[in-house]
């Protein structure tokens, strides 16, 4: 199957992580559990933000039919998303969240770093940029999952629990298709799956810190990153994520 | 009202530029040292505020009592010799 625009396809999966989420962090501003991780997670959730606007900037020009980043993110249904199931599946408790967040920083600090070399300098600009924040993201994400992995019986628990559930997910980030392999042959990035062995060494080293250990299972659920099936969640969080535009199209500022 | 297992409470000082010196700007609460820096980090620096952060524990702080004002900090006070503010200063020189 030859391939319309792998490029703007390619754009549009590093967009909708960012913004899924970021989406997904904004909604622990005002209820997480202290206020310094509140501050903290509402950063984050604007820096990924900001990491959105960039790609789906990118991918309207690519795309060449006048689209911007808000068009994308707002004008967009279910299935026109290509984000990581892992993203817009619900927050779940403080401790899911961290771990979550966790996982994908351990993929995006050595994803966004190979990509400041991609043949497309516009690519390489984006991610030296998106980069240093997601250095510390990572961080941050995996100081809070020792942290709690290496706390108390209920927090140990529950970090096991989140990682139980999270880790199905996870396989999704390695998995190639046509479009990573055409962006691989124009040396606009490196497939994913190439990451997966880095990525399992940071994430193995972590979790014997935060005293978990790893679920014993390759089976990874997919679908997200293609576009062929997302989860029943992703269309609640549109619903609210988009609900200006719905209720007033064409709303601007 | 203080919890049991109430993180303890760090107080925070961050330089805004080289050559300045650190200033107190808040405080806030910290499992550790380092969770302490990264919370300082998020709360006190988004705005591009600071170069450098110090924490420090809030109790290892120890304070001069408000009841020794008197005692410590009077007997400067009408020794106006002591203070340099009757020169001009070139304005290259910029802050002292």
């Amino acid at each position: 199957m030859a391939l319309e625009n792998p490029l703007f396809e390619f754009l549009l999966r590093q967009g909708d992580n960012a913004l899924v989420l970021g989406h997904r962090t904004s909604e622990w501003c005002g209820v997480a559990p202290i206020l310094e991780e509140d501050i903290a997670l509402a950063n984050m959730a604007l820096d990924l933000i900001g990491q959105t606007q960039m790609w789906l900037g990118y991918a309207g020009e690519v795309e060449g039919t006048g689209r911007s980043a808000d068009d994308l993110a707002y004008l967009r249904d279910v299935y026109d998303f290509r984000n990581l199931l892992m993203l817009e599946v619900p927050n779940g408790d403080f401790g899911r969240t961290q771990m979550r967040q966790f996982l994908f920083d351990a993929f995006q600090v050595p994803w966004l770093t190979r990509l400041q070399d991609s043949r497309d300098t516009r690519i390489a600009e984006i991610a030296a940029k998106c980069v240093k924040e997601a250095l510390y993201h990572l961080e941050r994400s995996s100081q809070t999952v020792i942290a709690l992995g290496d706390g108390t019986e209920d927090s140990n628990a529950r970090m096991a629990e989140a990682l139980t559930f999270l880790w199905p997910y996870s396989g999704e980030m390695f998995v190639d298709d046509a479009t990573d392999q055409a962006m691989a042959d124009a040396g606009v990035a490196l497939l994913p799956s190439e990451l997966r062995g880095p990525w399992l060494e940071t994430v193995k080293a972590v979790a014997a810190e935060a005293c978990l250990t790893l679920p014993d299972s390759d089976y990874a659920q997919k679908g997200g990153r293609t576009g062929f099936r997302h989860t029943e969640h992703l269309g609640h969080m549109l619903a609210v994520m988009q609900t200006l535009q719905r209720s007033y199209p064409g709303a601007t500022w | 009202m203080t919890h049991e297992n109430e993180w303890p409470l760090w107080e925070v000082f961050i330089r805004g530029q080289h050559g300045m010196s650190h200033r107190h700007v808040g405080s806030l609460h910290a499992a550790d040292a380092e969770h302490a820096i990264r919370n300082a980090r998020d709360v006190y620096t988004r705005r591009n505020e600071g170069v450098s952060i110090w924490v420090v524990e809030a109790a290892k702080i120890t304070a001069s009592s408000p009841s020794d004002k008197g005692p410590l900090f009077d007997p400067a006070r009408d020794k106006v010799y002591r203070h340099p503010t009757f020169y001009d200063i070139p304005e290259e020189v910029g802050k002292m």
